[in-house]
């Protein structure tokens, strides 16, 4: 049975709508400063620096620099909204997110793009795959990974207006479009996308849509199972992860990141506690990418729609 | 505008300086752990900008028009804290809680705990990039406000703080001045056997600023050089001082970097301080 109406019949990067939310909020908040480390094309802050130059800031290739200003422009009342790739913006800048901004609760946005396996070619140093466990370990930072251009725009909305640190995951290539405009984001929610009694398929970003393909894949042979699209990784939604763990009594995480700290770690880690039930973690399995498409890097780690099959009918 | 240091000022400015080199010792003493060494190198530079230099309302520490003070080098927070307690941010009793559990006054400085500190430090060469935010924020609102950061030259060998210089620069943010606390030990060592910094006033003239050398425990250089500020550029005051400044067993003694004075040695500086 389908819940949602998801559509797949577009396809937009989540980036690009990051860019053009970014460049609409700008026009309608003065407070919205955007900062980048010399990558603003490829993140689309590029839109936001044309219209906005006053309120733009390339800080050239030095992130570190770029999160301190970030910080120091919210003790202000600004919204900074900082980017790079998550590579850079998490790892390179992490101490200055823990120290200059998490341990404040600053109002600073990180929106990295280039996130996960699907950057593909420039290889292992690009593809970012613990980000999410280094934000996720941070107090005070909510962390969001959207699913399509829709959920970006309605996430990147929901971060400016919230006080407080977020960090956004954003990817690189384009993705389908699931979600129609009337889609609305909030942290600690998250939605039944389709439902089925045997087994839950927990996924983010842009693995969602390839959740919702391998549902499909197992109804054909007779296998039912919801497909729950978890934005919000932190704060989760414990609500429904509990209700989908007592009605379906098994578990699949699916995500473009290291098992370890990611997706699959934080709903092992409420569910072990609230309501054990089996549960498969599709996702990398503690190892750094490496070049390729991202086609062929999802299929060399484990990470298609036949994987996600395997880890549901492991369970039954 | 900051007003010349008359000779009457400057006296009332050194009786202070003293009370603040007590107030370190005796809530260092207190705690039994921190940093007296660079908290009393920087006293001058400390008591000059909050009861000369900066213009403050104690009363209402978010007031927006406020000037604010990075400081940078996070460990010598004693110097910050005894400042904000005799300049009325806080009561001084509270100096006795330093590094407690439920203390305002955290081992490094706490923006959300402490009245009148403007940006947590502690984790070394973040504080500059900071201040250089406050002072892009600062331009854009039009307000006219300056930000003052206060470095450790050991926390200059962090990569970080030349991306911010480079940045200062750039933006050319004359509402900026930064203090560089040269007392030319860190805790390993002296500077020039760790890792030398120098020639240290030409690396920042090379990176854009408008750079000025001076006697850090001077105050009249002190308020001169933070009155020269020029237009179009940063300032960096390199300010050569003696770490331990003050008690004589402490000084340019690289021991006294992060360790607190026993009683009998508290009772020796005091009545040095007296």
């Amino acid at each position: 049975m389908r819940m949602g109406e998801y559509i797949m019949t577009k396809s937009e990067a989540t980036r690009d709508a990051y860019g053009e939310e970014l460049l609409a909020l700008g026009q309608v908040n003065e407070r919205i400063v955007v900062l980048d480390a010399d990558l603003s094309g490829s993140t689309r802050t590029s839109r936001f620096a044309r219209a906005f130059p006053e309120r733009f800031f390339n800080v050239g290739i030095a992130e570190q620099n770029m999160i301190g200003i970030a910080a120091g422009l919210a003790t202000a009342g600004k919204i900074p909204f900082a980017s790079s790739f998550a590579v850079f913006a998490l790892g390179r800048a992490y101490d200055q997110l823990r120290t200059s901004v998490a341990y404040n609760n600053l109002n600073v946005k990180i929106a990295a793009t280039h996130a996960g396996l699907s950057v593909g070619a420039d290889g292992a140093s690009h593809q970012a795959l613990e980000d999410i466990a280094l934000a996720r370990a941070l107090p005070n930072i909510r962390v969001v990974v959207p699913a399509d251009g829709v959920e970006t725009r309605a996430a990147v909305r929901t971060a400016a207006a919230v006080e407080g640190p977020v960090y956004l995951r954003l990817g690189r290539p384009k993705v389908p479009v699931l979600f129609g405009p009337e889609h609305e984001f909030a942290f600690g929610r998250g939605q039944k996308l389709r439902e089925g009694s045997r087994a839950a398929i927990v996924s983010c970003g842009v693995m969602t849509y390839r959740a919702l393909r391998a549902a499909e894949a197992l109804a054909r042979e007779g296998i039912e199972v919801t497909v729950v699209n978890m934005p919000s990784l932190k704060p989760l939604d414990e609500e429904l992860l509990l209700e989908v763990a007592r009605s379906c009594g098994a578990v699949v995480t699916v995500e473009e990141h290291s098992i370890i700290g990611g997706l699959g770690s934080a709903v092992a880690e409420f569910l072990s506690e609230e309501h054990p039930v089996p549960l498969r973690r599709v996702g990398v399995r503690d190892a750094f990418g490496r070049s390729g498409t991202p086609e062929d890097l999802f299929q060399a780690y484990g990470l298609t729609e036949a994987d996600i099959c395997r880890a549901v009918r492991e369970l039954l | 505008m900051i007003p010349p240091l008359d000779e009457d000022k400057r006296l009332r400015l050194e009786e202070v300086a003293r009370e603040m080199r007590r107030r370190i010792l005796e809530m260092i003493a207190e705690a039994g752990s921190g940093h007296p060494g660079g908290s009393l190198s920087a006293v001058e530079m400390v008591t000059a900008l909050y009861f000369h230099i900066m213009r403050l309302r104690p009363e209402d520490p978010l007031w927006p028009e406020r000037d604010r003070f990075v400081l940078s080098k996070g460990h010598a927070a004693p110097v910050l804290y005894a400042a904000l307690a005799l300049r009325g941010f806080f009561p001084p009793e509270e100096l006795r809680g330093l590094r407690r559990i439920d203390s305002i006054l955290q081992g490094h400085p706490d923006m959300k705990k402490t009245p009148g500190v403007e940006m947590s430090t502690g984790s070394l060469g973040q504080g500059l990039s900071t201040a250089v935010g406050m002072a892009l924020a600062g331009r854009m609102d039009g307000k006219g406000y300056r930000v003052y950061a206060l470095l450790g030259d050991g926390e200059i060998q962090e990569g970080q703080i030349w991306e911010a210089a480079m940045a200062a620069a750039h933006y050319r943010l004359d509402n900026l001045v930064a203090f560089l606390d040269f007392n030319g030990l860190q805790i390993d060592g002296p500077l020039e056997q760790v890792m030398s910094i120098t020639p240290v006033a030409d690396k920042w003239r090379a990176f854009g600023w408008h750079t000025v050398a001076i006697d850090g425990h001077d105050l009249q250089e002190i308020v001169e050089a933070a009155r020269g500020a020029v237009a179009g550029r940063p300032t960096m005051i390199v300010a050569r001082t003696v770490k331990g400044k003050g008690v004589s067993f402490m000084e340019d003694e690289v021991g006294w970097h992060g360790k607190a004075p026993s009683r009998e040695q508290l009772e020796q500086a005091l009545r040095e301080l007296t």
